[in-house]
């Protein structure tokens, strides 16, 4: 059955290795050495990018549905990318036109997607935890692709990675994150996940933009963006999501930008070499100045890049195998 | 490393000389072989084919006093029973830092048994391009093809039993160069007195009363 069954054996490697859970739903549910290998599986996906035919026959035969409940184009376009670089067949499925806008449950609809027999659903919910009610009523894996405020793994994992192919290492950096906190998925995620691998974390962002207890994350907190930039080997801009509310928390963009967006000048706080990301999409002239964002610091760009290598890593650890012990 | 669990080692198949010698004598076969080095790329299979494209390179620029690349394959991605196993098998990376488009490829691995991890290996390089031709070179041929697969180029044959396992470890890998047969260890039948004669003298013996 094995492949390399005549092999000599490795004794003191390990040959396999897995995800501890079933799920990814956030990255407080998963271990350091879960991300470790998330990480470290995506650097083989990362060269599977750059060949001239980009695309493995790992998961042919496997299913894997797209719910996007909430608009996206980087990670939905992110996860079918993953799914057809690995082979696997998707299939979309988007709010309106389909039974959610005829008023069927969450579960209904997961309950009946599930009666296809999909290997994994990709979520995007606007409620915080819709992917965890699937996962746990759904025998298949769920990946959470984003849900309400609450978390955005695949987003931490894939900034991670970027991180950690520009630095070297996680452990020991300093992290500044501003913005939009209140509001922000990414920002809840990349706490959780660079505190986890030890890096310190700064959280700043106008009051009216940072919640409650938000120290309790383990990150530091300050309201002055110079302050948290200061020093700093990353710094990761969050976006005003106007959508959630975010506009109310400040009179004016032209404000935010003055007070708080990443301008050249504070740029040049961070460390010399320190990197600027962003999760996108970006408010150019509200937290983040053209010419930082284009600058020759920023790897927005390759994050997401990277992200479709990380999301080929999840996918192949949570479906590439039976998983039956 | 010694013999994995429950195994025994049988017979010394290839010592560190006859390891050296086994490959110097593959890499003048391909040389003589294909009439030079031209286009020629070496690829090895993860893990212990590896060493052994690598040492099949130094010799050919000992003798020819040329360079030919050396490409990692890891196959895991193409493995056909990925689907029956439990856990995700550990990938590491593939690096073909040239094109293999048109170019002679030697496929190298250690031990050749059921034939499935070189068809892997061979879509793989498909996916890289059109090589002019794929050719196999593995340290031991034990026997037992699963898949219509030759070898062109063979350290060692040797017909092998189902239970036996081929261990070959290269220095670069495991510290030591040698190739050793292995095979399932079985436990000594007991003759049935004997057994019998066992079992009562664990019993406990009954004590007469005083």
């Amino acid at each position: 059955m094995t492949t390399k069954r005549s092999e000599s054996p490795e004794p003191a490697v390990p040959r396999v290795s897995t995800l501890s859970r079933k799920d990814l739903l956030d990255i407080e549910s998963i271990t350091e050495d879960d991300i470790r290998l998330v990480l470290d599986t995506a650097e083989s996906m990362r060269e599977i990018n750059q060949r001239a035919i980009k695309k493995v026959p790992t998961l042919r035969g496997k299913l894997v549905a797209n719910l996007f409940f909430e608009n996206s184009t980087r990670t939905r376009f992110s996860f079918e990318i993953a799914e057809r670089r690995l082979s696997a067949d998707s299939i979309a499925f988007s709010a309106s036109g389909t039974s959610v806008a005829k008023g069927e449950t969450l579960l209904d609809t997961g309950k009946n997607l599930m009666a296809m027999a999909p290997d994994a659903i990709v979520i995007r919910h606007q409620r915080s935890g819709a992917p965890h009610l699937l996962a746990r009523h759904l025998p298949c894996a769920v990946v959470n692709a984003g849900d309400g405020t609450h978390a955005h793994p695949t987003q931490a994992l894939l900034d991670a990675f970027t991180i950690r192919r520009a630095k070297g290492t996680l452990a020991g950096l300093k992290v500044a994150i501003c913005g939009d906190v209140s509001h922000s998925r990414v920002a809840r995620s990349n706490v959780s996940l660079l505190t986890k691998m030890g890096a310190g974390v700064t959280l700043s962002g106008p009051a009216t933009l940072l919640p409650v207890e938000i120290e309790r994350t383990g990150a530091r907190v300050v309201t002055r963006v110079e302050e948290a930039v200061e020093g700093a080997d990353v710094v990761m801009m969050l976006r005003v999501q106007k959508e959630r509310g975010g506009g109310l928390g400040f009179p004016s963009d032209k404000e935010y930008f003055d007070l708080f967006g990443l301008t050249p000048a504070r740029r040049r706080l961070a460390k010399k070499d320190a990197i600027v990301m962003h999760p996108g999409p970006m408010n150019r002239g509200v937290e983040i100045d053209s010419s930082v964002a284009d600058g020759p610091d920023s790897v927005i760009l390759e994050q997401v890049e990277n992200g479709v290598a990380v999301r080929m890593a999840v996918l192949y650890l949570l479906i590439g195998t039976s998983g039956d012990d | 490393m010694g013999e994995a669990a429950g195994t025994y080692r049988k017979l010394r198949l290839l010592d560190a000389a006859g390891l050296g010698r086994a490959i110097a004598r593959m890499a003048n076969e391909f040389v003589e072989a294909e009439g030079g080095t031209d286009g020629f790329v070496l690829i090895g299979i993860r893990t212990r084919g590896v060493p052994l494209a690598r040492r099949l390179a130094a010799e050919i620029e000992r003798t020819e006093h040329v360079r030919v690349s050396v490409g990692l394959l890891d196959i895991t991605l193409y493995r056909d029973d990925l689907s029956t196993i439990a856990a995700s098998p550990v990938l590491k990376k593939t690096e073909i830092p040239f094109p293999v488009e048109g170019r002679t490829v030697i496929l190298c691995d250690d031990v050749l048994f059921t034939g499935r991890t070189v068809r892997a290996a061979m879509d793989a390089i498909l996916d890289f391009g059109r090589p002019r031709k794929i050719l196999l070179a593995v340290l031991v041929d034990r026997g037992r093809r699963e898949l219509p697969i030759e070898a062109q180029f063979v350290g060692k044959r040797i017909a092998t039993s189902a239970t036996e396992i081929v261990s070959v470890t290269f220095r670069e890998t495991d510290g030591v160069d040698d190739v050793w047969l292995l095979d399932r260890q079985v436990l000594p039948k007991t003759p049935r007195r004997a057994a019998r004669r066992a079992v009562r003298a664990k019993r406990p013996k009954r004590r007469s009363k005083k």
